[in-house]
């Protein structure tokens, strides 16, 4: 393992064909990075918080009032057309942005169809987006989805870096030690996508995109010395650098068909079509990092991304995504739509009295004025903090995820958010970061273990600054705590995590569902400035219906 | 922009490929939603789709347009030519992608990140037939009829109910697990990159077939009849699964229909209306959020019920 050899070696592979491989995603700053970056070499920025008309571009507004019609200014993805685009903080990047881009990757081309004007553009680069992610905070899915690479440098230190020469950046560690390429050359290229199409079903990766690009990898591989054909080193470097950290399940003997086979290192001959399967998988394995082997000991190896979804949608003058413009005056923070405000002007100007043939400026009365609207999205995205100790008992645990599901169900037609919080044991987890989908919702509802001891302090602490997270992206979370108010582990820390609560101002309610309600969840509930809703027997329903009510 | 993948290179995705078939053949279907992970060749299929089908009278191939994200409203419907309002002083009407479109297929990908006012004013002008377009001192109606295709993957957020009814097919397609089907996805791809033309070369004779197949259809759709036992049992069917409104059964014997024209079939059998039933009628049945069992399965339950 060498991330930082191997992020140079894709340096060098995605120079040489920035659209075929996507890109790259660096996570964790730091010197090993800077490092990537400088071989990497100037590149265009995107900012991740970029409009529609910076981004895919629109009409040249100078132009056409000059009398130069027809102009439309390309945006930043056709000005990228065959190198590379650098996003920072690519993980705050909204889903709307990593949309745009994705469907451009795609086509390999950019259209414009927006404020009167319509064009196409041939946009083919590469993205290098740097990942300075918290915790579950990573790139959006769409845009990882289809870059090549991924390689996380937090760890590098440079003093370890022997100095970076072609030779040495070539290949890792774990796949040097492969024997050269055997068989004739239309046999080897045969044998090298089946090969990678069988790791990526071993590790669990469900896109055949993945396998597509770690074959153009493996042949980038071959040409970087000048041969026609990858051979089995190469196959093995590539299944390493694209889909090791892909994997969303460590590859087990007991899913092939065949019988276990030997080693490969004491007899790599016996059993020919599959030892080079066998080998790449194994140097796979070997090369999954670090942080990919956790989420698939925590059962999430599917990287969920910190997808914003959607939220109820409230029309605004002053920020959000546009959308269209009215009748209006450029003030108290408006603003003026100029596309719009000439095309109400257009249609009169013959009547008055301009030519604007000969020049004449354009008459333009204060009833052409039209303003932009925008919307800001997700006004709200109710938490649920739900206690799956063993004192909830299973059917009460049950009755929360009814409750949850149903509250769901309506968000999801009113497009408000929801979150999930899960404590027991000895620690708090998010479940399911703010979503609107039912789908992901529900997956980790389906998952959602019980029994152990009851954390509660934990969980108040993770509703606390997961409402707080929500509140810094324009949103009013809502919390609503699901337990029997009796913490039992860190119990000391109770009372000093539901004051922090009650000190943040978050919005909450704490929904007491132990059967026989005592003074203490009262008092737990004041300190958290929360409305107090003893509900001993309630369904899913009851439940429901509840939180509605102190919503 | 890159040549298509050729429509009939797609391997394995029989659902998704009838399904726009059947589109193809009876635009009156009312559109096909593609619901899928990603990396699934949502995208490829619709694209393909538009490169195989038989062109209009007089050769002029049928439209394909492409949405983008961030289309504003003006484009989509028309508007003002605001190039000649400023430089001649013209009033003149500025086609939209709903005239481009018109005869032809709209295509959606990510519907469920589109703006909502944009997405529900493409599904009344796709029910109706018809684009009114009414701003700026301009008054337009112009025909648009076309397919209306998006694709979406569930996990980015769902689509409204009230929307997901209006159209007529719906899919959920997944990547198959299955490794010769992988590997030979794995090994089309490769040739379609490497030497685009000759793999174009090599599926010409397939898409020709198709084509035909598809010209074929439509010329027999018009002339299949229903029998009244196949009536009967659509209606039993939606019945038994609970298929809220009569929308769901129409296009169960539309759909029933096409396949049978794509079949070559002179009348339509209860194997067409099981072989569709899933994609007309998924997305309508009764929504129970605490009922964890898919669409699908409820559909293929009432089907071996009814008819097994």
């Amino acid at each position: 393992m060498d991330p930082f050899g191997d992020a140079l070696l894709a340096v060098r592979l995605l120079k040489r064909d920035p659209a075929g491989l996507g890109g790259m995603i660096l996570r964790g700053a730091g010197p090993g990075r800077d490092a990537v970056l400088a071989e990497l070499g100037p590149m265009r920025r995107l900012p991740v918080g970029i409009d529609d008309e910076a981004l895919i571009g629109g009409r040249d507004l100078a132009a056409t009032l000059a009398g130069q019609g027809g102009t439309v200014r390309p945006g930043l993805l056709a000005q990228a057309d065959g190198g590379l685009l650098l996003v920072s903080m690519a993980e705050r990047m909204s889903d709307a942005v990593a949309a745009r881009i994705a469907s451009v990757m795609d086509i390999g081309e950019v259209v414009i169809e927006r404020d009167g004007a319509g064009a196409r553009h041939p946009a083919r680069f590469g993205l290098v987006l740097l990942d300075d992610g918290q915790g579950k905070e990573r790139v959006p899915d769409r845009l990882a989805e289809r870059l090549a690479f991924r390689f996380d440098l937090s760890d590098v230190r440079l003093m370890e870096q022997a100095p970076v020469t072609p030779a040495l950046s070539r290949g890792t560690a774990s796949s040097s030690n492969i024997a050269p390429v055997s068989g004739t050359p239309g046999q080897a290229r045969g044998d090298g996508i089946r090969a990678l199409a069988s790791v990526s079903l071993a590790l669990g990766i469900d896109s055949v995109r993945a396998p597509v690009m770690a074959s153009r990898v493996a042949s980038g591989l071959a040409e970087l010395e000048n041969r026609a054909e990858p051979n089995e080193a190469d196959i093995a470097t590539a299944a390493c650098l694209v889909l090791a950290h892909r994997a969303t399940r460590m590859p087990s003997a007991a899913e092939d068909d065949a019988p276990p086979p030997p080693p490969s290192s004491s007899d790599g001959e016996s059993q020919i079509g599959d030892t080079l399967d066998d080998v790449v998988l194994e140097a796979v394995t070997a090369a999954l990092p670090p942080d990919v082997l956790a989420a698939i000991a925590a059962g999430a190896g599917r990287c969920t991304s910190n997808s914003s979804g959607g939220g109820e949608r409230r029309k605004s003058p002053m920020r959000g995504r546009p959308l269209g413009a009215r009748a209006g005056l450029p003030r108290g923070g408006a603003r003026l739509a100029l596309i719009d405000t000439l095309r109400a002007a257009a249609p009169w100007q013959k009547l008055r009295g301009a030519d604007l043939a000969s020049g004449d400026r354009i008459a333009i009365r204060r009833d052409d004025l039209r303003i932009k609207r925008f919307e800001t999205r997700a006004d709200a995205t109710t938490i649920f903090a739900v206690d799956a100790s063993g004192s909830a008992a299973a059917a009460r645990l049950g009755e929360a995820k009814g409750a949850v599901e149903l509250l769901l169900a309506e968000a999801y037609v009113k497009r408000t958010e929801v979150a999930l919080i899960s404590f027991r044991g000895d620690s708090a987890e998010v479940l399911l970061p703010p979503t609107r989908s039912l789908t992901r919702a529900r997956r980790s509802l389906a998952d959602l273990p019980g029994g152990g001891g009851t954390p509660l302090a934990a969980g108040i602490d993770a509703a606390r600054l997961l409402g707080e997270a929500v509140r810094g992206k324009g949103r009013t979370p809502f919390v609503v705590l699901l337990s029997d108010g009796r913490g039992n582990v860190g119990a000391e820390a109770t009372m000093p995590a539901a004051k922090a609560f009650g000190a943040s101002g978050l919005g909450a309610v704490f929904v007491d569902i132990s059967n026989r309600p005592r003074s203490e969840g009262a008092e737990l509930a004041a300190a958290m400035r929360a409305r107090y809703l003893p509900l001993p027997r309630a369904d899913a329903v009851g439940l429901r219906d509840a939180v509605k009510a102190a919503q | 922009m890159r040549a298509a993948f050729p429509f009939s290179a797609i391997v394995g995705q029989d659902e998704m490929k009838r399904a726009l078939l059947i589109a193809a053949v009876d635009p009156k279907i009312g559109g096909v939603m593609v619901f899928g992970d990603r990396g699934t060749g949502k995208s490829t299929a619709a694209r393909a789709l538009a490169a195989l089908l038989p062109p209009l009278g007089k050769g002029k191939p049928v439209p394909f347009v492409d949405l983008p994200l961030g289309a504003t409203e003006d484009r989509v419907v028309g508007a003002l030519d605001i190039e000649r309002a400023l430089g001649k002083g013209e009033k003149a009407f500025e086609p939209g992608l709903l005239a481009k479109a018109d005869q032809g297929f709209l295509y959606i990908d990510e519907i469920n990140l589109l703006e909502d006012h944009i997405v529900d004013l493409l599904l009344d002008v796709a029910a109706s037939g018809e684009n009114v377009v009414e701003r700026e001192g301009l008054s337009v109606r112009h025909s648009a009829r076309f397919v209306l295709i998006g694709s979406g993957n569930p996990e980015e957020g769902e689509l409204r109910p009230q929307l997901l009814d209006r159209f007529g097919l719906s899919l959920e397609v997944r990547t198959s697990q299955d490794l010769d089907t992988r590997v030979e996805i794995l090994r089309r791809c490769d040739a379609f990159e490497r030497t685009p033309d000759a793999f174009a070369a090599d599926w010409a004779k397939a898409e020709k077939k198709t084509l035909n197949k598809i010209a074929k259809a439509k010329k027999l759709l018009p002339e299949l009849t229903v029998p009244d036992d196949v009536l009967r049992a659509a209606s039993e069917l939606c019945i038994a699964v609970g298929a809220d409104g009569l929308r769901g059964e129409l296009t169960l014997m539309r759909a029933a229909r096409a396949a049978a024209a794509l079949g070559g079939k002179t009348l339509v059998g209860v194997t067409q209306l099981r072989a569709v039933a899933p994609m007309a009628l998924r997305h309508r049945l009764r929504r129970n959020v605490l009922d964890e069992t898919g669409s699908t399965a409820r559909i293929e339950r009432a089907l071996s019920e009814l008819f097994d």
